[in-house]
């Protein structure tokens, strides 16, 4: 705002308003802002959703338990064993069904390797919409090593569908382990890769300190979770606080930064590379023998009542919110979706900055749009 | 808190005025039959001593009914008190239950780290209005924007409420439960 006050005053300015999107390659989707600007000043960014949706939740009142899972691939399509888990997590604890360790172990993985994977997508993809072209392709160099994993193991590279209620579609392929410890080995070499090309860079530096700022105050008030969140000092990872699968038999650090400008934001995302990688190692030697899968009932009929799971995806807290009235289909179910809630902040830090630093704000918020529009 | 604490705390700010009145009426009976207490073999129908109705069945959380009238009241005063401390709104769901519609809200405390759900059912389902809770929790503005746009309903006070993902000319509320849409619905 500083600049606006150094505007002659003899030239009278006056806001109008643009469309960015719903095509602009930097809103990774189909996602429209419509924003009013000041010359170059931002005054209000309204995000103009539907474009993509689905009704996911009116699908939902019609099938059954097992169906469901495989539409929650289709939102976050970047954390989808994450957001298979949920659903699963919720009908078992609805049907008091006791998972084996070995189920556990295996999502716990297969989540934290979504969260690498989504990660390095949203590295890649960070550094292209602040002008490096370079980064895009080492990010998807390594993810891509991750979606071979589960390509064998789960037979699909994006939407994975590995999780069923009861446990798991499959056994673990007989490479997988061998794998997955020739990736750790392979990625701990490109994380510092990663900051020697990206973090350290000056120019990227001066782009991304102080832009964009979001207090923990209005962290917690606009219901920001995950990266978001932790990049203002706002504790929030469902993994340290309602753990879930394997994640209370392993230790890690919650990645939390104060700042609360997009480089922190971007620092606790390549701290959270570490912290992911750090769980996978713990629990890649320990995978417990045993079923991947206990026996449900063909149709599955939850009791009669609510039923409420968080997990943490990439983005932060999705929760999946189930009434039930004792049917094969529920009565009612949310989707609480981390990026929906992270979404109505953007006009809140973007508002009195450049129009050229709303790209770079809004690649630290990591929007993905099927997760919006549900 | 626990969730009895956190029952009997909440109860208290709202406390009911017929129950009053009938807990007098009450010990008047006692007294009358005091000498054989245990002979008196009417025992009075529970009164909430609250306007708020509290169920732990069937969910994993405490769950407050409210009436739509306290709401906002209610919600204030769960964010603002210190024993309390719901400061994180992390799901607001809106729910058609045939006679009439209803919102939950999911709080969470991120001092306390106790969570609550809040419900509250509107009059009705022809004209159905709540008050809104944006000015508690800056995230309920998109989230009640949501919930007008699939359930239809309006929220007193709300700074911008329109569609969120129809557009404006869209006939119907898509998740209630007697929506018909003939062309893009597919019903087995």
């Amino acid at each position: 705002m500083e600049q606006k006050t150094t505007i002659d005053k003899s030239f009278k300015t006056e806001p109008y308003q643009i469309n960015m999107g719903p095509q602009h390659p930097a809103t990774h989707g189909v996602l429209r802002l419509v924003l009013t600007i000041d010359g170059e000043i931002i005054e209000k960014v309204e995000p103009d959703l539907g474009y993509i949706h689905r009704s996911i939740e009116k699908m939902c009142e019609r099938d059954s338990y097992q169906q469901i899972v495989h539409l929650t691939d289709r939102m976050d399509y970047l954390s989808s064993n994450i957001n298979n888990e949920a659903v699963c997590l919720a009908v078992e604890n609805a049907l008091e069904l006791e998972i084996p360790d070995r189920v556990k172990v295996i999502r716990t993985i297969i989540g934290e390797l979504t969260r690498i994977a989504s990660h390095c997508l949203w590295w890649g993809v960070m550094g292209m919409d602040v002008g490096a072209l370079t980064t895009y392709f080492y990010g998807f160099r390594d993810r891509e090593m991750i979606n071979d994993i589960f390509e064998e193991t789960c037979g699909a590279r994006l939407t994975m569908n590995y999780n069923v209620p009861g446990g798991l579609m499959f056994d673990i392929h007989p490479n997988f382990v061998k794998r997955v410890k020739e990736f750790i080995t392979h990625f701990k070499t490109k994380i510092p890769e990663y900051n020697r090309l990206l973090t350290g860079n000056v120019i990227f530096q001066k782009r991304m300190k102080g832009v964009g700022i979001l207090t923990k105050e209005d962290a917690i008030s606009f219901g920001a979770s995950g990266p978001v969140a932790r990049g203002s000092g706002y504790s929030c990872d469902v993994r340290k606080y309602h753990p879930y699968s394997a994640l209370d038999k392993v230790t890690f650090k919650e990645a939390l930064k104060t700042e609360g400008d997009s480089l922190a934001r971007y620092e606790v995302r390549i701290q959270e590379l570490w912290e992911s990688l750090s769980i996978v190692e713990q629990l890649i030697d320990n995978i417990p023998e045993g079923e991947y899968r206990v026996a449900t009932k063909a149709v599955i009929k939850l009791p009669k009542g609510e039923f409420y799971q968080k997990v943490e995806t990439a983005r932060g807290e999705f929760g999946v919110y189930i009434i039930s009235t004792g049917t094969k289909s529920p009565y009612r179910l949310k989707f609480r979706s981390p990026g929906f809630s992270n979404l109505s902040l953007l006009n809140h830090i973007a508002v009195g900055g450049k129009i050229g630093d709303l790209v770079a704000t809004m690649a630290t918020l990591d929007l993905v749009i099927p997760d919006i529009d549900r | 808190m626990t969730n009895e604490a956190l029952q009997d705390l909440i109860g208290s700010w709202f406390p009911n005025p017929e129950a009053d009145k009938i807990s007098k009426v009450e010990i008047v009976d006692i007294s009358e039959n005091d000498e054989n207490p245990e002979e008196n073999p009417i025992t009075p129908e529970p009164v909430n001593s609250s306007l708020l109705e509290f169920t732990q069945e069937e969910s994993q959380f405490l769950n407050i009914s409210a009436p739509p009238e306290h709401l906002h009241a209610l919600m204030s005063q769960l964010k603002s008190n210190d024993l309390t401390r719901f400061d994180y709104l992390f799901c607001l769901s809106g729910i058609d239950w045939g006679e009439e519609l209803g919102v939950v809200y999911h709080l969470e405390s991120t001092t306390h780290r106790h969570s609550i759900v809040v419900k509250v059912k509107t009059k009705g389902r022809e004209t159905p209005n709540l008050d809104s809770v944006y000015d508690i929790w800056a995230t309920a503005e998109f989230h009640e924007r949501e919930v007008f746009d699939f359930f239809g309903i309006k929220f007193n006070n709300h700074p911008n409420l329109k569609r969120l993902f129809l557009t404006e000319d869209w006939d119907g509320y898509p998740l209630r439960k007697d929506y018909v849409d003939e062309i893009n619905m597919v019903i087995k």
